[in-house]
């Protein structure tokens, strides 16, 4: 079932547009990945979502309420979580504090945070600790939690595995598809395909602002070739 | 000579200095910490709380710790609607642009004074302290209202910092300096926020006004003084840093004081205005700010 719908939406960077008629649909248990060369507009994309790019023109549908064009503290409100690209911690902050303003954002309780506790224990151990100080892998897993905290029915995460060793981005992984299999929509953007081959349920690829082309992950995983069409790399 | 009495006086003046500085001080900091904008108009908020305290003692009857008592809490409520006004009217039109920000505060700036003069006349206003009171050291007596101002600042500067670590609004005020954008991505309404800060920075500066009016007089052009001195504080603590102004305001603050009673005034102000300089060729993110933020 449908739980996001992105239709038709347009957005500008001055004169320049960086989206173009973009259009998403994203169903509960879910993880659609986003794929695309640098400079696609996918991270755009996701911020035009959360409404710190104000698009032009389009609909956002969660759960039959449009959001469009309200303002962008009402967006989270509504139940869309973000991972934003390079984590963006309030790193003066401590792990507690960056919690409970994920807390906050809809005061439903705290489901969401013992949920990510229980994804991501070792964030129990650094309650008090300033969360610029913690290693690369623990801040990606608090800047997770922080957006699971609000309980959402969406969650959208961009590049959470960008500068990770292999041991962290494999726990990022498992966490995103416990994400998924607890009902929510994951919305994924990646440059690394081998990041996301093993856990997408579907693969829409995007390219000058707009989506190309969407298929099932069966469709890519059977041919390669689409990834060397649509994002330049051979697998 | 015993340099004792000396050097308690100067003390003593250094922290009554340092007081008032550091409440008017804390308020620029907020504002430029949290939302970047200069705020040039700073200093006539300062302004006029001095002249609401002089007003509230010539419309409030009684004896004079009522109208001061009165100008105490309608002074601040005052000048902060009038600066949440101004955010509405002004600062949220240009979207916080740091330079037309600093343009509209001149602005403001000489609004607020020439309002200030057409209303009030040009004439510098006297009004009473609350209370007289005289505390005797061995060498000499001291203005038990000076005492009062070193007080309340300083509770005044304990609840503030109480609320920026331990209340949901301080919290929200703390994200949105660190990351107006990743703020707003979790629910905060950074634009409330800014106004809620423009009008508490005020409100800080006005009750600063209402404490130095009974020894300084009320005068359209009193802001000058210490929104400049409020400068050389948040820029020798480093711009935005909450701590770095409190230290620095009491280090300018003392440094007044001390030099103020041993050499003279105009010392004083040297001395100010070389750490300035000092500071910005060698730690120009501030004793106590961060490089590169």
């Amino acid at each position: 079932m449908s739980v996001m719908r992105v239709e038709g939406y347009n957005a500008f960077y001055g004169r320049s547009q960086a989206l173009r008629d973009f259009s998403i649909e994203l169903r509960g248990g879910e993880v659609l990945c986003l794929l695309g060369r640098n400079g696609a507009g996918k991270t755009t994309a996701l911020k035009a979502i959360m409404g710190t790019v104000k698009p032009a023109s389009g609909a956002l549908w969660l759960d039959d309420v449009n959001l469009f064009g309200r303002p962008a503290e009402e967006i989270p409100r509504a139940g869309i979580g973000y991972v934003p690209q390079g984590r963006r911690l309030f790193s003066e902050l401590t792990v507690w504090e960056n919690l409970e303003i994920g807390l906050l954002t809809r005061e439903q309780g705290r489901d969401g945070l013992d949920y990510a506790l229980e994804l991501f224990p070792v964030l129990k151990e650094r309650m008090k600790q300033r969360s610029g100080t913690l290693s690369g892998g623990e801040q990606t897993m608090l800047a997770m939690a922080r957006a699971m905290c609000i309980t959402p029915s969406v969650i959208m995460l961009d590049e959470p595995t960008e500068g990770l060793m292999p041991s962290a981005i494999a726990g990022i992984r498992d966490a995103v598809m416990k994400l998924r299999d607890s009902g929510v929509a994951v919305l994924l953007v990646e440059q690394r395909v081998d990041a996301v081959l093993p856990i997408a349920d579907r693969v829409a690829f995007m390219d000058h602002g707009e989506i190309k082309a969407e298929f099932p992950i069966d469709e890519v995983r059977e041919n390669t070739a689409l990834l060397h069409q649509y994002v330049g790399v051979g697998h | 000579m015993d340099i004792v009495p000396y050097l308690l006086l100067a003390t003593l003046e250094g922290l009554v200095q340092a007081s008032v500085l550091m409440l008017t001080a804390l308020g620029l900091s907020l504002v430029f910490g949290v939302m970047r904008v200069v705020n040039v108009s700073h200093g006539e908020f300062f302004m006029l709380g001095a002249v609401a305290a002089w007003v509230c003692a010539n419309l409030i009857p009684g004896p004079p710790y009522v109208p001061f008592i009165a100008a105490l809490l309608i002074a601040p409520v005052f000048v902060g609607a009038l600066a949440w006004a101004a955010d509405w009217a002004i600062l949220k039109r240009i979207n916080y642009n740091p330079e037309a920000t600093i343009v509209s505060t001149i602005g403001l700036m000489y609004i607020i004074q020439q309002m200030t003069l057409i209303t009030f006349g040009p004439d510098a206003q006297a009004v009473d302290a609350p209370f007289y009171y005289t505390v005797r050291f061995p060498w000499f007596g001291y203005s038990g209202y000076k005492f009062f101002i070193i007080a309340v600042a300083f509770v005044l500067v304990g609840g503030l910092l109480y609320l920026l670590r331990h209340s949901k609004v301080g919290l929200f005020m703390r994200a949105t300096q660190f990351d107006k954008e990743t703020a707003q991505n979790f629910g905060i309404p950074v634009t409330k926020v800014y106004s809620g800060v423009f009008a508490v920075g005020a409100m800080l500066a006005a009750i600063g006004g209402v404490l130095v009016v009974p020894s300084q007089q009320a005068h359209y052009l009193m802001g000058h003084d210490p929104l400049l001195l409020s400068f050389v504080v948040v820029i020798v603590g480093g711009l935005g840093s909450i701590p770095g102004t409190i230290a620095a305001a009491i280090l300018i603050g003392m440094s007044d004081g001390l030099l103020s009673v041993f050499f003279s005034p105009t010392l004083a102000k040297i001395f100010s205005t070389l750490l300035v300089a000092l500071v910005l060729v060698f730690r120009p993110q501030g004793l106590f700010g961060k490089a590169g933020r």
